[in-house]
C-alpha cells in the first residue's frame, strides 16, 4: 500500500479528515522549507504538498504567482524540489509527499528520467496542473510502475464521465478545485461543494481532497466536513509573504494557523 | 509529406506536437468550443455570414501586389505582396477575430477576452467585440503597453477594457497566462479569443482555417497574375498565424518552398531572441506541446525582438511538425536586419510595413537575388507600421 493509501486509510479508522498543507519549495528561500515540513508534522499535517516553481503558473492567483517568483529568484526548480524532498525524507518515513507543478519542467526532465527522480526523492503523489488524463497515459504509468500516485484535478464542471477518467487514471487522492478560478480566490459555496461531491462519489471510490478557498480555522472544519481532505495553500504563503524580513515569524504564523485548522477540524 | 495533408488528427495533434495541455475547469469549455467549432466550419449559413463579413467588413480580398521596382533593384526572383496591411485594423488578424467573434455570438457567449503583444490583435478583437455589442478585456505586457500606446489608445476607444500584466517578463506570455486565468474564472460567459494558431486543440486548427483565406487568395491571384504557382512562400512567424494562413493552402503543393522568418533579436549566439524554432527545443507551455524557449530547468526563458508581436517563447505547434518533417524551412532576421527589411519597402515601394512583417521583408531580400528572374516569391505583408511610427522615431532620435 502506498504511504497515501495508507494515511487515508488510517485517517478514516480514526474518523479524521486529513489536512494539507500546500508552500511552494524554496520560498522565500531554500533553507526555509525543510524545517517548515518538519514543522508542520508536529502541527498535524497529514500530507504536505510542495509546489514546484515555475515560470508562467497560468492556473494560480497573484499570491501562489509571487512565491514562484520569490523561489526563481534563488535559482529553485524542478531538481531542488526533490532534493528537498529527499531531505525531508532524511528524518521523516511516513508522512506523504506530494509536488505540484506545471509539465514542461517534467518535459525538460524526460518523462522516464523524472520518474526516477521522483522516485528516488521519497515523494509519494505527482500532481500535473496541466497535464490531463487525455494526455497522461505514458506519464502515469511510468509514475505507477514506481508506486508513487498520480493525482489529478477535478472542478466544478467537470462531468460524470471526467470522474470516472479520472478515477481509472489516478490514484491516490483526487483533488477537487472548489471554483472556477485560480488558486487563492475567495467565495466558497458549501452548499455547492457538497452538492458536487456527492456527485462525484458516485462514481470513485478514491478519497477526495478539497482545496481553493480554503483561509481559515472556520473554512477548513467546513471543508473538512465535507471532503476526506483539506488543502490550504495562499492563506499560508501570505504568511510568508507578510513576514519576508523574518522568516521564522513567518514559519511562527504558519503553525498557529496549521494548528487552529487541526483543532476546528478535529472537533 | 502524405500525398492529402489532413493534420491534426482528432485530439490535436501534429504528429507529437499539439494537444490539450490545460487545467481541468478549462476541459469542458475546450470541448465545447471544439464541438462548435466542427459544426459551424460545416454550417452553410455560418460560413455566408462569414465570408460576407471578411469581404464587406475586413475588405477582401486583399491585392496580390508584384513589387516591381523592388523586384529589379535586388534583381532576382519576382516578388509578390500579399496586402493583409490593407485589411480593416491593419494586419491579418481580423480574418481571426472575425471568425471566432461570429461563434462566440453562435455560442451564446456575451464577454470576449484576448492576449496581444503588439496590440494588432487586441484592436481587431475590441473592433469586432465592439460591432456585435459584446464586452471585451484585453491582457497585454505592461512592456508592450508603454512600447505600443497607440494600439492601446486604439482598444479604449473601441471600448474595450486593457489590463497590463505586471507578472513574469511583462510581454505577450504573461497576457497569455493572465487571459487564461480570466477563462477560467469566467468560464461560463467568457469566449477566448486566441490570436494565434497556438494554444490548446482547436486553436491552433481553428485559428489556421480562418487565416488560411488569405492563401486561398493568394494562391489563386498568382495562378492568375503570373500563370503559375509561386516558387516560395516567405512569411515572419511569432506564434505563427500568418505564416500558417499562407503556408496552409500550398502544403500539399511539393514544388512550393514555405519559409517561416523568426526574430533573431539582438542575435540568435547573444541568447536575446524570440527563435524557437532556430534555437529552442519542444516542452509544453499554453496548453500545447511545441518548440520553446525554455532552459534546462524547463523555466520559459525571456524573450527579445524589437517587435512586440514576435516577442513569445512558443509557436504554433503545426510549424513545429512543419519544421521536423522539413516542410517548411525556418530561418532568422535580427533586429537590425528586420530594420533593413523596414526602409528598403517603405522608400522602394511607398509601403510602410510593420516591424513584425519587416522581418520577412528583411529575408526577402536576402532570398530573391539567389533565384532566377522567372521564378516567384510571394511575401505575407501580414501589417502595416503605423503602429509603429513611435517605435521607429524613438530609435532615430525623433521626439513626436
Amino acid at each position: 500500500m502506498s504511504r497515501l493509501a495508507a494515511t487515508f486509510a488510517e485517517l478514516a479508522e480514526k474518523n479524521r479528515k486529513a489536512l494539507i498543507p500546500f508552500v511552494t519549495a524554496g520560498d522565500p528561500n531554500p533553507e526555509f522549507t525543510v524545517p517548515l515540513m518538519h514543522a508542520m508534522v508536529s502541527a498535524g499535517v497529514d500530507i504536505i504538498e510542495l509546489g514546484v516553481p515555475f515560470s508562467d503558473p497560468m492556473a494560480d492567483g497573484p499570491v501562489i504567482q509571487r512565491a514562484s517568483e520569490r523561489a526563481l529568484a534563488h535559482h529553485q526548480s524542478l531538481r531542488t524540489t526533490l532534493t528537498i524532498a529527499k531531505e525531508f525524507r532524511k528524518t521523516n518515513g511516513h508522512t506523504p509527499i506530494v509536488i505540484m507543478g506545471y509539465l514542461n519542467p517534467v518535459e525538460i526532465m524526460g518523462y522516464e528520467k523524472f520518474a526516477d527522480a521522483v522516485q528516488a526523492a521519497g515523494v509519494d503523489g505527482v500532481l500535473t496542473v496541466d497535464l490531463p488524463p487525455e494526455e497522461a497515459e505514458e506519464c502515469t504509468a511510468l509514475l505507477k510502475a514506481r508506486g508513487v500516485d498520480p493525482i489529478f484535478l477535478l472542478a466544478p464542471n467537470s462531468s460524470a464521465e471526467r470522474v470516472k477518467k479520472m478515477d481509472a487514471i489516478g490514484s491516490g487522492y483526487l483533488y477537487y478545485v472548489s471554483l472556477k478560478g485560480v488558486t487563492g480566490a475567495g467565495h466558497l459555496n458549501a452548499t455547492e461543494v457538497e452538492t458536487k461531491l456527492t456527485e462525484i462519489r458516485a462514481n470513485t471510490k478514491l478519497p477526495i481532497a478539497v482545496g481553493f478557498g480554503v483561509k481559515d480555522a472556520e473554512t477548513a472544519k467546513t471543508i473538512g466536513n465535507l471532503g476526506d481532505g483539506v488543502v490550504v495553500g495562499s492563506a499560508l504563503i501570505k504568511e510568508i509573504e507578510a513576514n519576508l524580513n523574518n522568516p521564522a515569524q513567518a514559519k511562527q504564523a504558519i503553525i498557529e494557523l496549521l494548528t487552529a485548522m487541526r483543532q476546528a477540524m478535529d472537533n | 509529406m502524405t500525398e492529402k495533408y489532413n493534420m491534426p488528427d482528432a485530439r490535436g495533434h501534429f504528429g507529437t506536437y499539439g494537444g490539450i495541455f490545460v487545467a481541468e475547469t478549462l476541459m469542458p469549455a475546450i470541448q465545447e468550443l471544439n464541438t462548435a467549432y466542427r459544426h459551424y466550419m460545416k454550417d452553410a449559413e455560418f460560413i455566408a455570414e462569414l465570408d460576407k463579413d471578411l469581404q464587406h467588413y475586413v475588405g477582401r480580398p486583399s491585392p496580390l501586389y508584384h513589387a516591381e521596382r523592388w523586384t529589379k533593384e535586388l534583381g532576382g526572383a519576382q516578388i509578390y505582396l500579399k496586402r493583409e496591411d490593407l485589411n480593416h485594423t491593419g494586419s491579418h488578424k481580423i480574418n481571426n477575430t472575425v471568425g471566432q467573434a461570429l461563434l462566440a455570438k453562435r455560442m451564446g457567449k456575451t464577454r470576449i477576452i484576448a492576449e496581444t503583444g503588439a496590440g494588432q490583435h487586441g484592436v481587431a478583437t475590441a473592433t469586432v467585440a465592439a460591432r456585435l455589442g459584446l464586452e471585451c478585456v484585453v491582457y497585454m505586457g505592461a512592456v508592450d503597453v508603454a512600447r505600443q500606446s497607440l494600439n492601446v489608445y486604439r482598444m479604449k476607444l473601441l471600448g474595450a477594457k486593457v489590463v497590463a500584466v505586471e507578472s513574469g517578463s511583462k510581454t505577450l506570455k504573461d497576457a497569455l497566462n493572465e487571459a487564461l486565468r480570466d477563462w477560467v474564472t469566467n468560464i461560463d460567459d467568457t469566449f477566448y479569443i486566441i490570436g494565434t494558431v497556438a494554444g490548446p486543440h482547436p486553436y491552433p486548427a481553428m485559428v489556421r482555417d480562418f487565416q488560411a483565406i488569405l492563401g486561398r487568395e493568394a494562391k489563386a491571384q498568382c495562378l492568375a497574375q503570373a500563370g503559375k504557382l509561386p516558387n516560395a512562400l516567405v512569411a515572419c512567424v511569432g506564434g505563427g498565424s500568418n505564416a500558417m494562413g499562407l503556408f496552409y493552402p500550398f502544403i500539399n503543393d511539393a514544388d512550393v518552398k514555405m519559409i517561416g522568418v523568426e526574430a533573431a533579436g539582438d542575435g540568435i549566439e547573444t541568447g536575446r531572441h524570440s527563435a524557437p524554432l532556430c534555437a529552442g527545443r519542444p516542452g509544453v507551455l499554453h496548453g500545447n506541446r511545441t518548440y520553446l524557449m525554455s532552459d534546462d530547468d524547463g523555466e520559459i526563458i525571456e524573450t527579445h525582438s524589437i517587435s512586440a508581436g514576435l516577442d513569445y517563447p512558443g509557436v504554433g505547434p503545426e510549424h513545429a511538425w512543419l519544421k521536423d518533417s522539413g516542410r517548411a524551412q525556418y530561418v532568422n532576421i535580427t533586429d537590425d536586419e528586420a530594420l533593413g527589411g523596414f526602409y528598403a519597402l517603405t522608400r522602394m515601394e511607398g509601403i510602410i510595413p510593420a516591424l513584425e512583417s519587416s522581418h520577412a521583408m528583411a529575408y526577402v531580400t536576402k532570398l530573391a537575388p539567389t533565384m532566377k528572374s522567372d521564378e516567384i516569391i510571394i511575401v505575407n505583408l501580414s501589417g502595416r507600421g503605423d503602429k509603429d511610427m513611435q517605435t521607429m522615431a524613438k530609435r532615430e532620435g525623433i521626439e513626436l
